[in-house]
């Protein structure tokens, strides 16, 4: 399944990464239900989102800069971070 | 006598040629100060005692690569055992008798068309619960973002050219997960025992910057 990790830019503890926001990849796996790092760091009780590993093409990610653009790059994304494309 | 020439300068070395360590006679960083108040703090509330505290200390420090070399092993030669790991690292590692806590663990087999690489860019998460302490460069803002964005380079800064046709899979930790690599089982070392074979996996062919090599 294709997916878009959202290109926000709120303040706080978030862990997906800047250079993957914004990008288009596709789900590799469904992980499960995990504590949600931007409201746990702040020790706030907030519901638990699931997490996804998505993978990314670097052509993708980095355009002609890319060493290889079929290589890729697959990271854990909040659910709540992906919209469908 | 080794040390009895004056052709150089021995400035900063001691009389066996050694560089000095500098004392640590300077403040404590705020952290430093948190860390003991904290420490303290459950000692003297009764949550924990001194023992218990260095009983963990050496718990980690006893964690090694050489707990992952087992794990790679078996898997080399056991493909039952190899697609249980590669379905649940983290259930497979503890009953193979690993303490690994409450870790989260994904293992990513190497092929003759995949070639694997771990990386956190975020911080530094690492699979300490099976196999100890990252290596200093692991934790370096220069691995972190070079991983990423040019990872042949950085491979072949450690010595591992892969061909082209080799497709790279970078693994960001970016959240909960933790990865071992399951490194391609070495040609030469067909046929070798199970404890044998752990001998040849290295730490970082578990990270992905290596290969695994015939022991010395």
């Amino acid at each position: 399944m294709k997916v878009r990790v959202k290109s926000h830019w709120p303040p706080g503890h978030i862990r997906t990464p800047a250079y993957l926001r914004g990008k288009i990849g596709n789900i590799e796996r469904h992980i499960g239900l995990f504590n949600n790092p931007e409201d746990s760091a702040y020790r706030q009780a907030g519901p638990q989102r699931e997490l996804v590993r998505v993978r990314f093409h670097m052509a993708e990610i980095w355009g002609a800069r890319a060493e290889r653009g079929e290589d890729v790059i697959e990271a854990e994304i909040y659910a709540h971070w992906l919209e469908p494309v | 006598m080794p040390h009895d020439h004056h052709d150089h300068s021995h400035e900063g070395l001691s009389t066996s040629g050694h560089p000095y360590r500098a004392d640590n006679d300077t403040g404590l960083s705020y952290w430093q100060v948190m860390e003991i108040a904290l420490r303290e703090l459950l000692i003297e509330k009764g949550y924990l005692t001194a023992a218990q505290i260095h009983a963990q200390i050496n718990a980690m420090d006893s964690r090694s690569p050489a707990n992952g070399a087992r794990v790679v092993a078996r898997a080399w030669v056991d493909p039952e055992f190899k697609a249980a790991l590669l379905d649940n690292a983290s259930e497979v590692s503890r009953a193979m008798g690993f303490d690994i806590g409450p870790m989260h663990l994904i293992a990513l087999e190497n092929t003759d068309e995949v070639h694997n690489v771990v990386v956190c860019t975020l911080c530094s998460c690492y699979p300490r619960n099976l196999l100890g302490l990252p290596p200093d460069w692991y934790k370096s803002r220069a691995y972190r973002s070079r991983t990423v964005i040019e990872p042949r380079k950085v491979l072949s800064e450690f010595g591992l050219n892969l061909p082209e046709q080799m497709q790279v899979r970078v693994h960001d930790s970016t959240a909960d997960m933790r990865y071992i690599v399951i490194p391609a089982q070495p040609e030469d070392s067909f046929g070798l025992s199970e404890e044998a074979l752990a001998a040849w996996v290295t730490r970082d062919s578990m990270i992905g910057v290596g290969l695994p090599l015939a022991p010395k």
